[in-house]
């Protein structure tokens, strides 16, 4: 297939691999911000190719995984209302809450639906418009362009029976995040490319040289992350820290700037609590108040419902990279992909389950 | 920021509602298996050593015969390339087969909801009569019951069928063998994503046909000319849970080769769309084959003579015994696990 097999060429995957060994002297940890390239890694059988020196650890960029566990309460408790209608995108559905998931909420009579886009959970309120059509509008910066377009459409339609359940959050506080904590190992990024389609990596070339880390817009097909590693170790190697672009087919400096601007004329930046992190300051997006009569916490009263965390699943430590999900006691025994403990463990793009899926046979021997 | 403290951030961990009946179990992979486990065979199964097999084998006065049941529940009830009685007619002939059998005849059990037109009734009916005709079968008895407005989504199937096994002839999930050469009829992935294009709201387009088909022609027809060790058709959960029930059933490692998977480049695409891996994806008109090596040259070229098997193809092989696995060798030369679907095929968020 045109545009992706070019970017999965054995030979090519064999020379990159050849050059990165190399040029690499030291060990290094470099962390993959996205769950896509963390599962491409795994996938592709990538990671076991790769020089003993460089140690992959994978980031936050799981938007079902970072969810904190009170907002999927709070959809769940806006879902199990009668004349209710509420809308997601199908990873989420299996998400668990404290007491059950989505799926468990449709079983018992609950109206909810997979979309594949927020514009149907908008023609659907258009359809019903004797129902409370919810969409759960969750995701880094990939997915709030589309969802602040819904809202536009919503607004500009006089669609007064749909709303949004926002929990957005944004990479680069995230990034900075991990950066400033004391335990932190991760010497250089591979950005997520999809995210910077859309921002741009102006953001980037400032916390490169703040916390002195190479930062490598990368792609998601073996080529792409090969061509990032091979970047960063480059960086690393000379000591050098700067924001550099290997995804150029599909990211300019400045990004899309349309899509920012659907963004910014719907939300404002708010502090977000991370699932397993805790809240990061300024880390997400909520709506702004001129979309108030949109915001789904105020139209169904759970903004109250907050949830207590237990400490079995290192869910926080594995966001951060400093665990592996073949470190966690429970990987693979406790928690599986049918019975999991933890959103890593839940949604295709969590590091917890590429491993269970891919490599689980190092547990089981 | 400095003052974020990460160390003790944790995940919950949540109580999985498990008395209730999901969508997830029902499609075809770990869900379904555990509720066969822990509901089904401990009351039901006890009589039936072979209940995991696409169809029972049962001996009556020395002849063994091949038994099986099958529902239909698809929506749309019409989709490109088939609909829901061709479907229910090769779904159950199908099942026979994978055990080697010839099939003999149907039954048929309908469930109406009230208000279905009787053009879609007549449409269906019809093309069970051409999918019957085509795999030589007839339909022997039949049922129909009516549902109020609201009790059942316009129109389900139920078949159950009986075919004959020759002497000889001994196929089963639980007979790969080390050495075995894994065998596809032909492309994966292509009624599932079929279906999934002719659903409401997907967003795509596509030119992409059902492979439903009845292929009990092709199984005689491998029969005729190697020893067949096992027989599936990778229906639901797709191909990867039927090589995961396979190495289970069998206690042997199947390795696969990523690059020999045959996909059209249709599915391929709305695969890569959809965040979908077409291992996952579900066919209704191939058959995966554990084929005696000596005989896998044979086997491969009657296979391409016959209507449903022209791009037949190997893509693995059992390669030991003792660990059940499923590894594949990926194009650009790493190995992976295969795994069975844990739930429902999901489509991801970004």
């Amino acid at each position: 297939m045109k545009y992706l097999d070019e970017y999965r060429d054995p030979e090519k995957v064999k020379s990159l691999l050849r050059e990165i060994d190399s040029i690499v002297t030291k060990n290094w940890v470099i962390m993959e911000i996205c769950g896509g390239q963390t599962h491409a890694f795994l996938h592709h059988g990538l990671d076991a190719l790769l020089p003993p020196q460089i140690e992959l650890v994978h980031g936050p960029g799981c938007p079902v995984c970072v969810t904190p566990l009170e907002q999927i309460d709070r959809a769940i408790a806006i879902a199990s209302q009668p004349d209710v209608i509420f809308t997601s995108y199908g990873d989420m559905l299996r998400v668990p809450g404290s007491s059950k998931d989505l799926f468990a909420v449709r079983a018992g009579g609950g109206d909810v639906r997979v979309v594949y886009s927020p514009l149907e959970a908008v023609q659907i309120a258009e359809a019903n418009s004797d129902k409370q059509v919810v969409f759960f509008a969750i995701g880094f910066e990939t997915t709030a362009p589309a969802n602040a377009m819904a809202v536009l459409q919503a607004k500009n339609k006089n669609i007064k029976n749909f709303s949004v359940l926002v929990s957005h959050v944004r990479v680069p506080p995230a990034m900075e995040a991990i950066l400033s904590s004391k335990l932190n190992r991760v010497k250089a990024f591979l950005a997520a490319g999809h995210v910077c389609a859309v921002m741009g990596f102006h953001e980037y070339p400032r916390i490169a040289e703040k916390y002195h880390v190479p930062i490598i817009v990368t792609g998601f097909e073996p080529i792409d992350l090969l061509n990032g590693l091979y970047a960063a170790i480059k960086q690393l190697e000379s000591g050098i820290a700067t924001a550099e672009n290997q995804y150029q087919r599909a990211v300019k400096f400045e990004g899309n700037e349309s899509a920012q601007c659907a963004i910014r004329s719907v939300f404002e930046s708010v502090d977000r609590k991370w699932r397993g992190i805790g809240v990061i300051p300024q880390s997400g997006w909520g709506l702004n108040p001129q979309f108030a009569e949109f915001d789904a916490e105020k139209k169904f009263d759970v903004q109250n419902i907050f949830t207590q965390e237990s400490p079995l699943c290192i869910a926080g430590e594995i966001l951060q990279g400093l665990k592996k999900p073949l470190q966690c006691a429970a990987f693979g025994r406790q928690c599986t992909q049918q019975k999991p403990l933890g959103a890593p463990m839940v949604s295709a793009e969590g590091a917890c389950a590429a491993y269970y899926k891919y490599h689980r046979d190092v547990v089981y021997g | 920021m400095d003052d974020l403290d990460f160390e003790g951030y944790t995940c919950p961990v949540p109580i999985r509602p498990a008395d209730t009946v999901v969508l997830g179990h029902g499609s075809g992979g770990i869900l379904s298996r555990d509720l066969l486990n822990r509901l089904f065979l401990p009351e039901l199964g006890k009589a039936a050593p072979r209940a995991l097999d696409d169809s029972a084998v049962i001996v009556i006065d020395n002849q063994r015969f091949a038994l099986t049941t099958d529902s239909h529940v698809v929506s749309p009830l019409f989709f490109p390339g088939g609909d829901i009685g061709r479907l229910a007619i090769c779904g159950t002939v199908n099942d026979l087969a994978m055990v080697g059998a010839m099939p003999v005849a149907l039954t048929c059990g309908f469930v109406l909801e009230e208000g279905l037109s009787f053009d879609v009734l007549q449409q269906v009916v019809k093309s069970m009569q051409e999918a019957a005709k085509e795999a030589g079968i007839y339909i022997a008895a039949g049922d129909t019951k009516v549902v109020q407005k609201g009790g059942a989504d316009k129109l389900f199937i139920n078949t159950s069928g009986v075919g004959k096994i020759a002497d000889g002839i001994n196929i089963s999930g639980a007979n790969a063998k080390e050495g075995d050469v894994v065998v596809i009829s032909g492309t994966i992935g292509d009624h599932g994503i079929a279906v999934l294009s002719a659903r409401e709201n997907l967003g795509f387009e596509t030119t992409l046909e059902s492979d439903v088909a009845p292929l009990n022609h092709l199984v005689q027809a491998m029969i005729s000319v190697g020893e067949i060790h096992v027989l599936r058709d990778p229906t639901r959960g797709g191909l990867a849970t039927s090589l995961v029930e396979i190495a289970g059933q069998s206690n042997v490692t199947i390795e696969i080769d990523e690059q020999a998977l045959p996909v059209k480049p249709a599915v391929k695409a709305a695969c890569e769309m959809l965040g979908f891996d077409p291992l996952y994806v579900a066919n209704e008109g191939k058959l995966v084959a554990f084929v005696r090596e000596s005989d896998a040259e044979k086997v491969l070229e009657v296979m391409k003579k016959t209507n449903y098997g022209g791009v037949a193809t190997v893509i693995g092989k059992v390669i030991g015994t003792g660990k059940p696995q499923v590894r594949i060798r990926t194009a650009i030369g790493g190995t992976r696990l295969v795994d069975m679907l844990p739930g429902e095929l999901l489509p991801r968020i970004c």
